[in-house]
This record gives C-alpha cells, sequence and structure tokens, in this order.
C-alpha cells in the first residue's frame, strides 16, 4: 500500500519536473551577465522551435533549438536589441518563428476575428431581445371554429362556470 | 378539421426561413476550410527565402574529397540545386538515388554537409554515390540556418541570377521530381 502510495508521488514529481517549468536551456549556454540571460530567456519564449512547432524555443531540446538559443545569446552580447534579434530570425524562417504573430494586414483577421465574431454575435443576440422586449408574440386571432371550442371548453369546466 | 389553441397560423413562418440557412452555410463554410487545411502538410514551412538571394555564406571543404569547399560565390551562372544533408539522416539516403538521377541528367547539384562527421560523410558518398559537384561542411549548422533550414534533407532550387526559386522540404521523391523541381528547372532554362 505505501510502496503504491511511493510510486504515485514519484510520478507526480516526475511530470512536474517534465512540466513547463523546466527550460531545456543548459548551463553551458547561461550567460555570465543575469540581465542578458533574462532577456535571452524571454526572447526564448516568444521564439518557435521550428522542428517541434508547438514549443519555444526555451522549452525545447531539438538540436536546431539549441542552435537558436545560442544565436540570440550571441547576438545579445553582441548588443543588439531584442527586434534586432527576431528580425534576424524572422528573415530566416518568416514570422512563423514568432509564436505571437506580428499585428500586420496580413494578420488582421487573426487578431481581430474572435472580436468581429463576438461582436456579431453580441449583435444578434440584441437585436433578438429588442424584438422580443418591443414586439412580444401575440398569439394568433382565434377563427370562429377556435372561438367556439374555446368555449365549449370553458363551458364543461366547474371552475369557469359564470357565478 | 380540428384546430389546435396557440398553434402559430402558417402565414407567419416562413417569412425568415432563409435565417434556418444560416448555420447550414456556416458549416458549409467551415467544412470549406477544414478540407482545405486537411489537403495540407503543417510540418511544410514556406521558406521566406523564396525570390530573393541565396544567404551569403563559405563553407569549408570536406576533408578527403576535395579543397574547394562551397561559398555564394558557386551560385548561379546556370539553374542549380543544394541539397541540405547528413550521413545520419535516414531520409535522405532514400531521396540519394533521385539526386544521383538529376546528376547524370546534368543537373548541377551543390551541398551543405548538416552537423556531420565528415568521415561518415565520405562513407555515405562512397557507398551510395556522390552526384555533387560542391559540398560544404557546416558542422556547425550555421550556415543552413541563415538558409532557414529546419530539418534536413532540404533542397533548394537555385535559379541563374543566385536567387532562390524553391525550397523542398524532406526526401526529393521521383514524383517530386516530375512535379515540382524538373518543370521548373526547365523554365529556369538549363
Amino acid at each position: 500500500m505505501n510502496r503504491k502510495r511511493l510510486a504515485v508521488a514519484l510520478l507526480a514529481v516526475g511530470i512536474l519536473a517534465a512540466g513547463p517549468g523546466s527550460a531545456a536551456t543548459s548551463p553551458d549556454e547561461i550567460l555570465p551577465d543575469p540581465a542578458l540571460e533574462a532577456r535571452a530567456r524571454a526572447l526564448g519564449k516568444e521564439l518557435r522551435c521550428l522542428v517541434c512547432q508547438n514549443q519555444s524555443i526555451d522549452d525545447s531540446d531539438a538540436p536546431l533549438a539549441k542552435d537558436l538559443r545560442r544565436i540570440v545569446r550571441e547576438r545579445l552580447v553582441a548588443g543588439d536589441s531584442d527586434a534586432a534579434i527576431k528580425r534576424h530570425l524572422v528573415e530566416r524562417y518568416g514570422d512563423f518563428v514568432l509564436l505571437r504573430p506580428p499585428v500586420k494586414p496580413a494578420t488582421w483577421l487573426l487578431w481581430l476575428g474572435p472580436l468581429l465574431v463576438l461582436l456579431a454575435g453580441g449583435g444578434l443576440v440584441l437585436a433578438f431581445l429588442r424584438r422580443r422586449r418591443t414586439a412580444p408574440v401575440e398569439p394568433p386571432e382565434l377563427d370562429p371554429a377556435e372561438r367556439q371550442r374555446l368555449e365549449m371548453l370553458l363551458a364543461s369546466d366547474p371552475h369557469n362556470r359564470p357565478a | 378539421m380540428s384546430t389546435r389553441i396557440g398553434e402559430p397560423s402558417a402565414t407567419r413562418a416562413p417569412r425568415r426561413g432563409w435565417l434556418y440557412l444560416l448555420p447550414v452555410l456556416l458549416f458549409a463554410a467551415v467544412g470549406v476550410f477544414l478540407a482545405l487545411g486537411l489537403g495540407r502538410d503543417p510540418q511544410t514551412l514556406p521558406s521566406v527565402l523564396i525570390d530573393k538571394p541565396a544567404p551569403a555564406f563559405a563553407l569549408p571543404p570536406l576533408p578527403g574529397r576535395d579543397e574547394r569547399g562551397f561559398s555564394s560565390a558557386d551560385l548561379g551562372g546556370r539553374p542549380m540545386l543544394v541539397n541540405v544533408f547528413a550521413s545520419w539522416c535516414v531520409p535522405c539516403r532514400i531521396e540519394h538515388p533521385v539526386l544521383d538521377q538529376l546528376a547524370r541528367e546534368g543537373v548541377t547539384i551543390h551541398a551543405i554537409n548538416y552537423k556531420d562527421a565528415p568521415d561518415d560523410a565520405l562513407a555515405f558518398l562512397r557507398s551510395l554515390g556522390d552526384p555533387f559537384t560542391r559540398i560544404g561542411t557546416d558542422r556547425q549548422g550555421r550556415a543552413a540556418i541563415d538558409w532557414g533550414v529546419y530539418g534536413v534533407p532540404e533542397t533548394f532550387v537555385i535559379d541563374r541570377d543566385g536567387r532562390i526559386r524553391y525550397r523542398h522540404v524532406g526526401p526529393l521523391q521521383p514524383r517530386d521530381l516530375e512535379r515540382t523541381v524538373r518543370p521548373l528547372l526547365a523554365e529556369l532554362g538549363r
């Protein structure tokens, strides 16, 4: 019983250790300057690993991700700005290398799409509610046959008989 | 005929009948996008270097093969291919006969030997054939990154002005030759 519990605990620790908290950056890559290293880590989280595609280069153990991390750090040491480093990689790998796509005419639909859908949906709901409030659904007029049947039903119900 | 009370009369409903078609239309639109998306391989990325000059590089030779190496100066003059390969890359073995075939037809193929041990690369070429005119060794994989390479093999078609016209990701197969590479080389004029 206890052994089982221990196994579960170990498994949990393993999962946590392998989770998103752990970065792939190995000690030999880390820059001596903590400020530059912090920028490198932040940049690494913004850049896509082209091999694994849904991981950042900060998270990925792929050799290409390691190469890209090294390039980021070299350029940081050389004094490049964050934007210049991103541009350097976009020139080689395209906007795809950025985990956050840039806002430009080709991506307007991507960025504004959810807002448009929300507005359209909200508009529809508003229009529907307003219509319901201003023009409540009226029951159709009874035709003579229906009127006659209604009177018959009312007459047959003892509670509805006129006092 | 008996009519039940409260049942809406038939004359009201059909006025907004087109609204009921809206979900169907939306579904069709989403379906078209999904169908288009299914036909694409998300692993295959477009190259941003298409129609741009190949990046500047100068790679050392493969020791034991020749002393020439491979640099941007070797590009252009006529249409050619640049193949990124490594001896440890299994798909490269699969595509190698295709490259051999092209070379026999007279197509110039240069190569970037990516993150490889020179001895392994030499053994690879000895056993499978050497279709390459020039080979540059890129042991750190830096030149490949300048080319936007994210895996091996990759093959680029270069025009006579030294611009990249096409990038193929993964092993070149005979059908790729027929569909894209040969027509493009013919268009670029050999």
